[in-house]
């Protein structure tokens, strides 16, 4: 149970998707401009990370890693299939974001017409296939390990967007210098974010 | 019917993607990896090799099969021709230069959602001619090298004193040798890629005016 909080805490804080790693940039620029779509997509994120996690890790474990073959039988415990895990775990987050997709259609009808386009679009968001990859490096023990990594990755992310959205809405009324205006600021004000959220690095859990 | 391969449409395709529709500074495509893998030259080079390689090829076969695909199915076969282009690379990489791919470790899987390839595969592909669709490929990923040059040109000299791992500055002038200058820190870390990007965006913006949203 501790191993599972300490976890969560590290990859909402510590390793968090945006800040540390700089992953699902793109539409983390392109959503925060308003803090209410911005909340949607992050929880959209959240939702498809928690799904998709546990499954690639079963298919990293029995189907795709070095020896994960043996349940089929003797012959196949050499079989080293990780060259398939990014066409295998891209397919998987098509899939899922499709399955969230349809189920935010029937029962949150609002949100998925205020999401729009951006819901298809996590499947392209590197920080889903990237919180995959990082599960496929730290080996984790276990798919409820793996679970709730990918809910705190997702829950950084969403505080990543919602917290630029928040601060961008405010922009509004600052006088930026042309140049500087709209990418250029969101971008310095994203790298003051991360040296902010750098202060998180040092925790010892 | 064909026009000269090097005509002066082609070779826009070329052109524009370096300054005025970079595909990360104006098109805010791809912006992921620019940030994780410069903190050093040599990955940002092997980086924007690779990316211009992938979208340059994906590019074509995509537009070789624009009258095929069925229009519902679409994305997932650009996923699955990128996928396969990235395994290649990743392949080759792990051969050839195995410190580098270490170095870029979960990044050369994320070319595969680097929005530049969608980004131009949907735009430009899709409704153009092979070779084109190649040249549109290469300028997008020039353009991406360029700005990953440049950002980790700067990240690397004032972060780590080198340039490309040969010590620039001279060692005479760090303050454990009695000297004045200490490497930048800071520059290694991910938040100031974001900064140094910025700054350059500011720098492109001033220039040429015509890019500046309000």
């Amino acid at each position: 149970m501790e191993n599972l909080i300490n976890i969560f805490v590290k990859s909402i804080f510590i390793e968090n998707m945006v800040f540390a790693y700089f992953l699902g940039m793109c539409s983390f620029l392109a959503v925060s401009k308003s803090v209410k779509t911005a909340a949607g997509l992050g929880i959209a994120v959240v939702f498809v990370l928690g799904i998709t996690l546990p499954v690639d890790y079963l298919l990293e474990n029995y189907v795709l890693k070095e020896g994960a073959l043996s349940w089929l039988g003797k012959g196949f415990a050499d079989v080293d299939l990780s060259f398939l895990s990014f066409i295998m775990f891209i397919a998987v987050i098509a899939s899922m974001v499709q399955l969230v997709e349809m189920i935010v259609e029937k029962f949150a009808p609002v949100l998925y017409n205020q999401l729009g386009i951006f819901l298809p679009l996590i499947a392209v968001n590197c920080a889903i296939l990237g919180a995959s990859l990082f599960m496929q490096q730290k080996a984790f023990n276990n798919i409820g390990e793996a679970t709730v990594y990918g809910l705190g990755s997702g829950i950084g992310w969403f505080l990543a967007i919602v917290g630029i959205a928040a601060i961008r809405e405010k922009l509004k009324y600052s006088q930026v210098p042309a140049p500087l205006r709209g990418l250029g600021i969101t971008f310095i004000i994203t790298g003051l974010m991360g040296i902010a959220f750098m202060g998180f690095m040092g925790i010892k859990l | 019917m064909s026009e000269p391969l090097f005509s002066k449409k082609n070779l826009k395709l070329l052109g524009d993607p370096v300054n005025s529709k970079n595909p990360i500074t104006v098109q805010v495509l791809g912006i992921c990896s620019a940030l994780a893998v410069t903190a050093h030259l040599k990955p940002a080079i092997v980086m924007a090799i690779s990316v211009t390689v992938v979208v340059a090829f994906a590019n074509v076969i995509i537009s070789l099969l624009r009258n095929t695909i069925p229009n519902r199915i679409r994305i997932i076969v650009q996923l699955v021709v990128i996928a396969a282009l990235v395994i290649m690379v990743d392949q080759v990489l792990k051969a050839f230069v195995f410190d580098v791919s270490k170095q870029l470790s979960v990044f050369v899987g994320l070319i595969i959602t680097n929005c530049i390839l969608m980004g131009r595969l949907e735009a430009f592909a899709l409704g153009n001619k092979p070779w084109p669709s190649f040249l549109d490929g290469i300028g997008n990923g020039a353009g991406y090298g360029m700005i990953l040059i440049i950002v980790a040109f700067f990240r690397e000299l004032l972060g780590s004193g080198s340039i490309l791992g040969f010590k620039v500055i001279p060692q005479s002038w760090y303050i454990a040798n009695g000297g004045f200058y200490s490497n930048n820190g800071l520059m290694i870390l991910p938040p100031m890629a974001l900064v140094v990007l910025g700054v350059i965006i500011w720098v492109q913006r001033s220039r040429n005016r015509k890019l500046i949203e309000d």
